[in-house]
């Protein structure tokens, strides 16, 4: 079993999956909001359960792993300094027709808007585009034949595989893209976004779209 | 255990049997038929969930359960959802103090955060804002519900000092929930302000679930409150037969699933991901009376809750397909999930 500490940011609608699910893959796993972990005890308890609650500033020193399922409106509140020298993964998204518009994220990939403020650490775009009210009940042991693609983006090829083994652990087919920013391709309105995807349907749809964006 | 069922409408646009859509006016006058045929089937709830688009073409909700008040007796009536961060909590109290003034104490309330986003824009609000709007106006609302004056200060309305809000509710209060779409620390703001458990289940396997009925539960001992219930709120069509229920709702979930997935960034319907969620561990009821009957009382028992209410029918449908699917609600499946819920 591997030692990868593991703090997930965030006890919304999508951190607690993401929490549940490495705790099944059995990663140790901290979670933390930004308020008091009393307030968060009750949640982890039973909706965690197996995970710590923790100050974030406690959780965040403590980890392997970042992973970020704030709001992307509160992650301009997160102070990077917190999580300089550290793994993370993106899982937040820029969604202006259910979050409203932010002008911070309107020019450009918006990992790439995370990965330049956070310049001190190590950016992987990944479990952002699969449902919430799918990620759970889809997770599929290797091989499986109806096991879904989770794809991935970073510019660092080390902490790219290191994710990608994240996912296939707790139960998906990484599918790597060639950078930060073609993770582009994981953004809402996008074809792959909110789509349960095979491996080779995720790579036709992928495919698809560039194919169409040349004519 | 007492059980309840009731059915929401969001004001889906009705069409005729050729496909061509009816005016917003007759699709208003049709659900306020559709509340006066729920109570005569035997329906315990009627909700109308506040919308602001072509589609769901219903911002006045109260006004239009006003009108099932006046023609209905014993029928429940209230909002699924009002969007109260887009909505001052002062004049949604006023609207549904009214309504129960109305209808001889029926009228219930059901507010949610928001996830259909056509109101901010319209109001003059920011979305960004959404957390702390709907923070406050819970809070303001839970105050109003004591029945007393309300002093109060915030920042998103003006202060409130020993204000007597009217018309006074004549029993002293109204049943009045949170709806919650799986975020657990919206569950315990409901715990935290009184309000009961309203859970939105729309997609994904509703045993998802069942942590947070637990977690209300816990979160009410935790501040000191009384047991309060939790209901479940998920969409379907009822027909006489599996197949009919389907053919009639599937081009039209299709179509308009469809259209807000371009909207709103989210992934297209597919046959297979319709027969995943109209399936035994799906979010969809949509079936005979049988299929629809035993997946409520599974989910019930499986989600300890008490209050089970269809969203019935899709934009697109016709006004009779609607009433069929009421009827056999009224008449069959809630008699049947009574049944296996004994």
């Amino acid at each position: 079993m591997s030692t990868t500490r593991i703090a997930v940011l965030g006890a919304g609608h999508v951190g607690p999956v993401i929490a549940r699910l490495a705790i099944q893959a059995g990663y140790p796993v901290d979670v933390a909001t930004s308020g008091d972990p009393d307030d968060l005890a009750l949640i982890a308890d039973l909706v965690i359960p197996g995970a710590r609650p923790r100050w974030a500033s406690d959780a965040l020193a403590d980890a392997d792993l970042i992973v970020l399922a704030i709001p992307l409106h509160r992650f301009t509140d997160l102070d990077p300094a917190g999580l300089t020298g550290k793994l993370v993964v993106d899982a937040m998204n820029y969604w202006p027709a259910s979050d409203g518009v932010l002008p911070a994220f309107e020019a450009g990939g918006s990992s790439e808007i995370v990965a330049s403020r956070l310049s001190g650490s190590t950016v992987v775009k990944a479990l952002n585009h699969i449902g919430y009210h799918d990620l759970e009940s889809r997770t599929r042991p290797p091989h499986a034949p109806d096991r879904l693609a989770a794809g991935l983006a970073g510019d660092d090829q080390a902490a790219v595989a290191a994710i990608a083994a994240l996912l296939d652990r707790i139960g998906y087919d990484p599918v790597r893209l060639e950078s930060l920013r073609a993770g582009r391709a994981l953004q809402p309105g996008r074809p792959v976004f909110g789509a349960t995807l095979t491996r080779s349907e995720f790579e036709r749809a992928i495919h698809d779209e560039e194919a169409r964006s040349l004519t | 255990m007492t059980y309840t069922f009731g059915l929401d409408t969001f004001g889906d646009r009705n069409s005729d049997s050729s496909g061509h859509p009816l005016s917003h006016a007759q699709t208003i006058r049709n659900v306020v038929d559709e509340g006066v045929v729920a109570e005569q089937a035997g329906v315990d709830f009627f909700g109308i969930g506040e919308h602001h688009t072509d589609h769901f073409p219903m911002p006045a909700a109260d006004v239009a359960l006003a009108a099932i008040a006046a023609r209905t007796e014993k029928i429940r009536l209230g909002s699924a959802v009002t969007v109260l961060s887009s909505d001052d909590p002062v004049r949604v109290f006023q609207r549904y103090s009214t309504l129960d003034a109305i209808s001889g104490g029926r009228a219930e309330v059901i507010l949610g955060r928001g996830s259909s986003i056509d109101s901010f824009p319209l109001f003059g609000y920011d979305l960004a804002d959404y957390e702390e709007l709907f923070d406050e106006k819970a809070t303001l609302f839970a105050e109003l519900l004591k029945g007393g004056p309300v002093t109060w200060e915030g920042k998103t309305r003006s202060p409130l000092f020993s204000q007597d809000v009217v018309p006074h509710l004549e029993s002293g209060t109204l049943p009045a929930w949170i709806g919650v779409g799986g975020n657990p620390q919206s569950v315990i703001r409901a715990a935290r302000l009184g309000f009961s458990l309203a859970l939105a289940i729309i997609g994904g396997p509703p045993s998802r679930f069942a942590p947070y009925s637990e977690l209300f539960r816990r979160a009410l001992e935790k501040y000191g409150r009384e047991p309060l219930p939790v209901l479940v709120h998920s969409p379907g069509h009822v027909a006489p037969t599996d197949e009919q229920a389907k053919e009639e709702f599937w081009p039209r979930w299709q179509e308009i699933i469809t259209l807000m997935s371009a909207e709103r960034g989210f992934a297209i319907p597919t046959e297979a991901s319709f027969d995943r969620e109209t399936g035994p561990d799906g979010a969809l009821y949509v079936g005979s009376p049988e299929t629809v009957a035993r997946k409520i009382a599974a989910n019930l028992r499986a989600l300890d809750a008490t209050r089970f209410d269809l969203k019935y029918g899709m934009p697109g449908m016709t006004h009779d397909q609607l009433m069929t699917s009421i009827e056999l609600y009224g008449q069959q499946v809630i008699p049947r999930a009574r049944d296996l819920l004994a």
